[in-house]
């Protein structure tokens, strides 16, 4: 990975000149967003327990309901056509990815409470689940039998990732603690420090944190988290956004990037752009899109929504990034230096 | 409003013991018309209990939940042991006590402020500027203490470093009935004698004390002098009674069932102290003040409340004290059904619920109702005042009777408001 060493097929990418270029519409706050591997869908959940799918750049929407409560993750089998689904009542579901009208092809409990997040393997075989269980769960694909059961987190887990290697898994917690699974024999091999993205609140007597978000860069260089440090007021939301991006060889960390201009809220979903700048978006005190160099602390470019952010998703051929929001829109944001 | 006993009234020079016992006497006392109630209190000790849920609890996470609707958040509702009555998916141990509770769906206090909403709720009424009202845990001490009991009338259970004593709660009951506050469940502080005090050494002191008192109470006597008093009789009492702040003693498999937890122990102190005659007693959990990620932090303090309330209210029942006992599980307010940009629920006090178990209360009973997204009370509005009115009744005494100030009558409940008979038995 190069800094903005772009190929020469690529567009002319210059994150200092994001911009929205679509915003549609739902009737419902959402809650977590995915472009499919091909690019040609981007997903969202949202909060009425439907999943939305509009078609990129038209924006044809077309709504799959089969979830009693609210999908929060979202993953993709490349090789099968298939999108998998998690929610808040630890249902998981596998749907085709095109078509006029998908349905489920199956429908699981994969966690005894909320599934937090999902991720397919590079290989597309393997989906792995994480939820407020406490568990890892690894599903076989397509057909959605189990395969393994990752146990060692004490508390919610937040995020999984599969690294490109496909070899490893790194699941994150509330408490910020990131764990590294080999995948093959479901041992954990190793542990990250992610524990500024959590604080217990001694007035409150709650805990916040946890990974909203959680990315590799495509060569598996760098793991990113992201979520909400310097908490005062966990009931209230008062704390900054925060990505900690680790260097994977060593197991260090490697920056934690904060938005140059003070914000209040949490960072909920993260992305490392082939060309190696970090995109982030948040909400909290307003919406934010924020981009940072790796080796500069403070964000390098910020972009003020018009809505808050509640996750990021980066398109495979990495120009546009979409964004679900509060209020029930899902915007489009184009990272090329020109007009589309 | 200051309780000044050396004001000469008549009524305040009486204990409680004669308030209760001289039915009928000349004094105007409202609550002495009624002949039977001393007979009724003396034969059978009625208890309160109030579980409060500090910060404002969710209806639509509890007692009302929506789901599937736009305000409903992510949370099912799940079957009780009523046919019929859904509470959320939180409460998987409570909803097999639901036949031993009743839940009012219809609640509109109509006050979104911590301060004033928890006035409305622990007073019954709104508060007014001249008159301060008693707190219902004073109002119980009062009308349903015995004062030969050693324990405090009211008893309040705080986490650790949020509550004290406040006078204040009593207002013109009298500091006597304040509340005794345990911080973190813990026995008031000193309650040992001291290793080098012998009880001769101490009997010796306390009839000196007395000796000083008397005479000084001659000369002047004040609700506060009579409070100072009185605390030394009742910590000696307490000393005697101190085992029952032990939960230490109860079996293991009791306390792993209410929860190692602050919350789980003092469930379980409370017990103990019911059991042990205590009047009324308060438990605080917090924190239910939920703006931000309300249904992460639900999760977790529900997750907290729903077995160690569940298993409180069984072994009420199965001591057999549930039937004299009111169980009250209130907050400050309710929570928004809309859900804001943070995940969260602001301060809602127009449409939301509170449950009611025990004493005087019909299990399994359903009252009011909101509409489909939980926006609005749409079927038998009540307000605080018709909870205050409910509770005295539960319990045996007349709403409608007067506390006297100075010969100015001040009705237990608010007299605007009257009992919610649909859930009482």
């Amino acid at each position: 990975m190069s800094f903005l060493a772009a190929p020469p097929t690529a567009p002319a990418i210059d994150p200092t000149k994001v911009r929205e270029v679509s915003s549609w519409p739902h009737t419902s706050p959402l809650v977590c967003a995915r472009f499919d591997p091909s690019g040609a869908f981007v997903f969202a959940g949202a909060q009425d327990n439907t999943i939305v799918r509009w078609t990129v750049p038209e924006g044809k929407k077309v709504v799959l309901t089969g979830h009693k409560s609210w999908v929060r993750s979202l993953a993709f089998s490349a090789r099968d056509g298939l999108l998998f689904s998690g929610d808040y009542a630890g249902r998981l579901l596998a749907w085709p990815v095109a078509g006029d009208a998908p349905a489920p092809r199956w429908d699981i409990t994969a966690h005894r409470g909320w599934i937090r997040a999902l991720a397919s393997s590079p290989d597309s075989r393997r989906l792995a689940s994480c939820g407020n269980d406490h568990l890892v769960r690894l599903w076989h694909v397509p057909d959605g039998q189990p395969l393994r059961t990752l146990d060692g987190h004490d508390c919610h887990v937040y995020n999984v990732a599969f690294h490109p290697d496909g070899k490893w898994l790194a699941s994150a917690d509330l408490k910020g603690n990131v764990k590294v699974w080999d995948v093959e024999r479901g041992e954990c091999v190793r542990e990250l420090d992610a524990r500024i993205l959590h604080k217990y609140d001694g007035v409150f007597r709650a805990d916040i944190g946890g990974a909203r978000g959680m990315a590799f860069d495509p060569e598996g260089k760098y793991l990113a988290c992201c979520g909400i440090t310097n908490v005062s007021n966990a009931f209230a939301g008062v704390g900054n956004p925060l990505v900690v991006l680790f260097d994977w060889a060593s197991g260090k960390q490697k920056a934690q990037l904060k938005p140059r201009a003070p914000h209040q809220g949490t960072a909920w979903g993260v992305a490392i752009h082939p060309l190696g700048f970090i995109l982030a978006a948040g909400g909290g005190n307003g919406g934010e899109l924020w981009v940072w160099k790796p080796d500069d602390p403070l964000s390098w470019h910020t972009l003020k929504l018009a809505g808050n952010a509640r996750d990021l998703s980066l398109h495979p051929k990495g120009r546009l990034v979409a964004i679900p929001c509060h209020d029930s829109r899902l915007r489009l944001y184009d990272l090329a230096s020109a007009a589309r | 409003m200051h309780c000044n006993y050396a004001c000469g009234s008549s009524d305040h020079l009486l204990s409680r013991r004669s308030f209760l016992t001289a039915a009928g006497g000349a004094l105007g006392l409202g609550l002495l018309t009624q002949p039977s109630l001393a007979r009724v209190l003396n034969g059978q000790q009625k208890r309160v209990l109030v579980i409060d849920l500090h910060g404002g609890v969710s209806q639509l996470e509890t007692w009302d939940p929506k789901p599937g609707t736009n305000t409903g958040g992510p949370f099912q509702a799940i079957p009780t042991s009523v046919p019929g009555i859904h509470i959320s998916e939180l409460l998987p141990h409570t909803a097999r006590q639901m036949h031993r509770m009743a839940l009012v769906r219809s609640l509109n206090t109509a006050e979104d402020d911590h301060g004033k909403g928890a006035i409305i709720m622990n007073t019954g009424r709104r508060q007014e500027p001249g008159l301060t009202y008693p707190h219902l845990g004073s109002a119980c001490a009062r009308l349903l203490g015995d004062e030969s009991n050693p324990l405090p009338g009211y008893i309040n259970i705080t986490p650790h470093g949020t509550g004290g004593v406040s006078v204040a709660d009593a207002a013109f009951l009298g500091p006597r009935f304040a509340p005794v506050s345990l911080d973190d469940g813990k026995a008031p502080q000193n309650i040992d004698r001291p290793a080098d005090l012998t009880a001769a050494a101490e009997q010796t002191r306390q009839l000196l004390r007395l000796r000083a008192s008397e005479r000084f109470l001659r000369r002047r006597r004040t609700a506060q002098t009579e409070a100072y008093t009185q605390t030394y009789d009742q910590a000696v009492g307490l000393m005697q009674k101190k085992h029952l702040f032990n939960t230490a003693n109860e079996p293991e498999k009791l306390r792993d069932r209410y929860g190692r937890h602050d919350f789980g122990r003092h469930c379980l102190l409370a017990r103990r102290l019911l059991e042990g005659g205590a009047t009324f007693v308060k438990v605080t959990h917090t924190n239910y003040d939920t703006h931000h990620e309300n249904f992460d932090f639900h999760l977790e303090q529900l997750g907290e409340f729903d077995l160690p309330f569940a298993t409180l209210l069984e072994d009420l029942a199965l001591r057999g004290l549930l039937d004299t006992t009111l169980v009250i599980v209130q907050s400050e307010f309710g929570r928004t059904p809309n859900i804001n940009h943070l995940y969260g629920r602001d301060h809602w006090s127009r449409a939301w619920s509170v449950a009611l178990a025990g004493c005087g209360i019909k299990g399994g009973a359903v009252v009011g109702k909101t509409n489909a997204n939980g926006t609005a009370v749409v079927d038998r509005e009540v307000n605080a005042g018709h909870l205050f009115h409910t509770y005295f009744k539960a319990l045996g005494l007349d709403p409608k009777k007067n506390f006297y100030v100075e010969q100015r009558p001040i009705p237990l409940a608010d007299p605007k408001a009257s009992a919610i008979t649909e859930i009482l038995a």
